[in-house]
């Protein structure tokens, strides 16, 4: 009786595989020890049903199969054994529910001690926002996101001046104090999940969604988005650091508050100017560019992307990587640039340059390259004209030899491999998309489409 | 005298035999060819979504190998696949195809009542289908939005095919639903309105039950679906804002604001909950009749049975937010949520054992429709019971948005009602070819298809515990907590699902080639009770019934009835000293 042997042999299997499988769940950062409780308590009454169900099956069909003269019993209904039945199904179900119950009851009551932290989803990207002295967050409104206020504070409300801004996809937060994270999302839903806190929440646009939790041990997690969010879904990455009060208020110090950011003085192409002559060397009088030396065209990118490059090759987010040599030449040259003003004023000189279509050096087969470079759109935009939101710059008119190398980097690890470095990491994922080299070429030379019309590429 | 049903008037079940090719099988009003219709091309689209599970099963198991697999693209198969099996391959064949043929020749009807709009029905049911597929050559592609579709996402930037495919997705379920409520009216009225003499309610098939049951809730759920996708598509096209809240879409203001995408979340599953039953029930009830016959022996409990396809009805209309506890809705809901869901529970368990006190105490012939229908019990067990895990609202807020959810979803309404699905066609085919599937081929079919598709999903279950997120086109190093492990286990669930796919050409190939090769049927090759097995043709011919329509003395059950020399007596043999009646007996005799 195969049929019979099989499913006996399945049920062992999967017990043998439940307790073989490495594969069960991270070890819990958090205080819901509960959640996972009551996990437990559902394996054990559903296994015990699935072996009890399956094994009676296999015996069923191996001791009524059929043999000559075998006949069948005529018993419509058996009223006693079905009531059984349905009542002890009505306690195993109970004993699942109760606890279940009892543990949402503690997950939709935050503590009143709890802490409130903003999480901002976006396409596809995090930020957060704390609460600063006074202990509120400022009011927002999507309606007023843009580069310079990406996360959409209203300048009216007095609570927002002191709220603190963390502008990247890194949180932090301290051991053993309880936290509410208040969810926000800019365009579409999304979700902040932390496998090892257990407990999620969507975040939907025009809503403020919330949930709680404890962490309980220091140490660094990943942060994913769970709910569809489009094409870079996959690829939505933060974390979330779990550390001592001590060091949490040393991270805690250091973010610029809102008032402070708006306070920014817009970069001066003047004073930028003097600082680009050293740059001018490499890059061009004209920021055009120049292959020998390899140094990429910069002008006609956009400021914001400017700015970040070089505060990353400042903090050795980028250019640290023992295989990039190039970055690793331009990063002391950052470095001469003493502060974020002095960074901007160069930034907003750069982009006074004149527009220059740079010469096609790679040559692919552009009708392959645009079928790959639907994926970019996403980003980069249709055009290459790049994205601020998603974080993503210019790629029409820019260095085509600086823009293969570059995907290179990125698909080989050796661009965008720093562990703070969000943008690079997101790239480096996507362009491990672009199976070979040729594949690479083809795009960039599809790439010279793009943008026909030289712009400012904000 | 009383209310005459339609089915007892036989004057005006007199309509003409259609002479003309094209009227017997192509504008069709026989109950019977729109079965085939509807079959047929339901099987054909849903080979297109085998297809699709095969690309995405690829890149998993093998990422960044093929360069044909782009992220766009691997959205759009998750999003057709998901879409065309649920509602272009299950519902269409369950209802449309098995619910066309069974009705009438269960109930000992001529044909449906309204068979006009039936032949209607199907055609509306096909142009569905061709604007879906229409999605894959419209510029962009279809819609990657997720099978379902939330807003803002599935119109807003940065998702595959916002430009027409979600306008052909949209437009294609409006045209199916309307395609369904002219196949539901029918399949609800002919049940209520045109049963043989004798077929009283509590005498009908399981099959019947569950397929009729299945017709209400989808006549109740679908309008939900239908006003979200409508309300949607004038999102999409005339800049209205049902379902779009004020956002910032690639750094710029949108001109919508104030809807709410919560409201679609509501909506889609105040329909999407229900659609899990719309398949489960006509499932539940076909194998019932399956395990009953190859096992020789009554169905235990029907009464019980048909109490918990109406509650399982009744209920599913009350449990649907618990595919949205973590939505972000007001989390109080969990509460009443997880109570309805885990209650549902006790009918559908109640099912469970009676299917297995079925075969205790049987005569169990291992048939091919017996394996399918044993093969579907495991598995429905098994998924049945990971819902408990997602229904009961702190244990779904891990296992939400991971493999778990995949595992269980195609165990429980993927796998299970296929498996039923296949043992229905095993078992029918006879009486609509008049031959019967080749034994051997189908004893293949069934040993990997059920042995494959248990190595698929057991594994995933697994990584779902882990929290290895679903809807991901690949899983870089960077995520620290997924160890490399995980990838040896999508190599495996690739091949696995890879191999399941193929195993289906054999199913093909048994179908095509047992239409003229099969082993002659006979009028009755599994000496079943049921009416459709008493026509005087085998495949019936047009009017089912020759000229006498049939007359039911007894339930569906009466196999090994004590005292009968024979192990079956058909529903239409009325009591007699070789075939007394069984102890099940309720309706009046006519």
């Amino acid at each position: 009786m195969a049929l019979a042997l099989v499913l006996i042999l399945l049920v062992v299997a999967t017990v043998l595989f439940h307790f073989l499988s490495p594969w069960w769940f991270t070890p819990i950062a958090s205080n819901w020890q509960t959640v996972d409780a009551t996990v437990n308590v559902t394996f054990w009454v559903t296994g015990i049903v699935f072996i009890l169900v399956n094994l009676f099956l296999a015996y069923a069909v191996y001791r009524y199969r059929h043999r000559a003269g075998q006949k069948a019993h005529y018993e419509p209904e058996n009223k006693k054994l079905e009531w059984w039945l349905t009542g002890l199904t009505t306690v195993g179900i109970a004993a699942m529910l109760a606890p279940g119950l009892s543990v949402w009851a503690k997950f939709v009551t935050v503590p009143d001690n709890a802490s409130v932290v903003e999480v901002v989803g976006q396409q596809w990207n995090w930020s957060y926002r704390l609460p600063g002295n006074d202990g509120q967050l400022g009011k927002s409104d999507v309606r007023l996101v843009s580069l310079d206020n990406p996360f959409g504070l209203d300048k009216n409300d007095p609570a927002s001046a002191d709220d603190l801004l963390v502008p990247s996809a890194q949180l932090h937060m301290p051991v053993d104090k309880p936290v509410k994270l208040q969810l926000r999302a800019k365009d579409v839903n999304h979700q902040f999940a932390v496998p090892q806190f257990r407990v999620k929440m969507d975040m939907v646009p025009g809503m403020i969604t919330y949930f709680w939790f404890t962490p309980t041990r220091t140490g660094e997690f990943d942060v994913l988005c769970e709910q569809l969010c489009g094409l870079a879904h996959f690829i939505m990455r933060g974390r979330v650091v779990v550390q001592d009060q001590e060091d949490y208020e040393r991270w805690l110090a250091s973010l610029p508050t809102f008032a402070s950011t708006q306070a920014e003085i817009a970069g001066d192409p003047a004073a930028g100017e003097a600082l680009y002559a050293t740059c001018s060397a490499c890059h061009g009088a004209q920021a055009e560019g120049n292959r020998d030396l390899n140094a990429p065209k910069l002008s006609g990118q956009a400021a914001w992307y400017l700015v970040r490059q070089l505060q990353d090759f400042k903090a050795g987010r980028r250019g640290t990587h023992e295989a990039d040599t190039f970055g690793q030449q331009m990063a002391p040259f950052a470095n001469m640039l003493p502060d974020d003003a002095a960074i901007r004023n160069v930034v907003a000189y750069i982009t006074t340059l004149p527009e220059v279509r740079p010469a096609a050096t790679v040559l692919g087969n552009p009708e392959r390259g645009a079928k790959t470079y639907a994926t970019c759109a996403a980003c980069h935009g249709a055009q290459g004209q790049g994205i601020w939101s998603t974080r993503a710059p210019r790629l029409a008119n820019q260095s085509d030899w600086y823009m293969e190398r570059q995907l290179k980097n990125f698909r080989d690890g050796i661009r965008g491999a720093h562990r703070e470095n969000f943008d690079g990491a997101q790239m480096a994922a996507i362009a491990k998309y672009l199976t070979d080299d040729q594949a690479i070429t083809d795009l960039i030379d599809y790439m010279h489409n793009l943008g026909a019309q030289p712009g400012a590429g904000s | 005298m009383a209310f005459v049903a339609i089915a007892d008037r036989d004057h005006e079940h007199a309509h003409d035999e259609p002479h003309s090719w094209i009227r017997k099988y192509v504008w069709s009003q026989d109950h019977k060819v729109i079965a085939i219709q509807y079959g047929t091309v339901a099987i054909l689209i849903g080979l297109v979504a085998l297809v699709m599970s095969v690309l995405m099963r690829l890149q998993l198991g093998f990422p960044n190998t093929f360069s044909f697999i782009a992220p766009q693209d691997y959205y759009q198969f998750i999003t057709m696949h998901g879409m065309i099996m649920v509602i272009y391959l299950l519902t269409a064949l369950f209802l449309g195809g098995f619910g066309n043929y069974l009705i009438p020749l269960m109930c000992g009807s001529r044909d449906m009542v309204f068979p006009y709009m039936n032949m209607l029905s199907f055609w509306f049911y096909l142009l569905s289908v061709l604007v879906l597929v229409a999605g894959f050559f419209v510029p962009g592609g279809p819609t990657g939005a997720g099978w379902t579709l939330y807003p803002p996402q599935a119109i807003a930037a940065g998702t595959p095919g916002v430009s027409w495919g979600i306008i052909t997705m949209l437009a294609s379920l409006a045209i199916f639903i309307v395609a369904f409520t002219m196949g539901g009216l029918n399949y609800v009225t002919t049940v209520l309105q045109a049963r043989c003499r004798g077929m009283t309610l509590m005498r009908m098939p399981l099959s019947v039950w569950g397929i009729f049951t299945a017709s209400i809730l989808g006549l109740l759920a679908f309008p939900a679906l239908f006003v979200s996708a409508i309300m949607l598509l004038l999102d999409a096209v005339a800049g209205t804002s049902f379902f779009m809240p004020a956002m910032s879409s690639m750094g710029e203001t949108t001109q919508y604001s104030g809807g709410s995408p919560l409201l679609f979340q509501h909506l889609f599953w105040f329909f999407g909950h229900p659609e899990v039953y719309i398949v489960a029930l006509p499932a539940f009830g076909i194998v019932s009749d399956l395990i009953s016959t190859h096992a020789r022996r009554n169905i235990f409990g029907y009464r019980m049975m048909v109490w918990a396809i109406l509650a399982i009805g009744c209920l599913s209309f009350v449990v649907w937010a618990h595919h949205m506890y973590i939505s972000g809705m007001n989390p109080y809901f969990g509460f009443f949520f997880a109570t309805t869901t885990l209650i549902i529970a006790v009918p559908t368990a109640i099912k469970v054992y009676n299917w297995v006190l079925t075969i205790w105490r049987g005569d169990v012939h291992l048939t091919v429709p017996m394996l399918f229908a044993i093969g579907f019990i495991f598995t429905f067990v098994n998924g049945g019971l990971t819902g408990l895990f997602l229904g009961n609202v702190t244990v779904d807020v891990p296992l939400s948005g991971t493999y778990f959810v995949v595992a269980h979803f195609h165990m429980v309404m993927g796998v299970s009602p296929i498996l039923v699905v296949f043992g229905a066609i095993y078992h029918w085919y006879p009486k609509i070819t008049g031959r019967m599937l080749d034994e051997t081929l189908g004893k293949w079919h069934f040993w990997l298809t059920f042995l494959g598709t248990y190595s698929i999903y057991l594994p995933m279950h697994y990584l779902g515990f882990l929290g290895v997120p679903r809807r991901y086109y690949a899983y870089d190093s960077s995520i620290e907590f997924i160890p490399e492990s995980v990838q040896f286990a999508n190599e495996w669930i690739t091949i696995s699902a890879i191999i399941v796919a193929l195993v289906q050409l054999i199913f093909l190939f048994n179908l095509i080639w047992s239409y003229r090769h099969g082993k002659e049927a006979g009028p009755n090759p599994w000496r079943a009770t049921s009416l459709e097995w008493q026509t005087p043709e085998t495949p019936p011919k047009h009017g089912n019934w020759g000229k006498q329509l049939p007359v039911v003395y007894r339930w569906a059950y009466d196999y090994n009835v004590p005292g009968a020399p024979d192990d079956f007596i058909p529903q239409n043999v009325p009591p007699g000293p070789q075939t007394p009646a069984g102890s099940h007996d309720h309706g009046p005799q006519p």
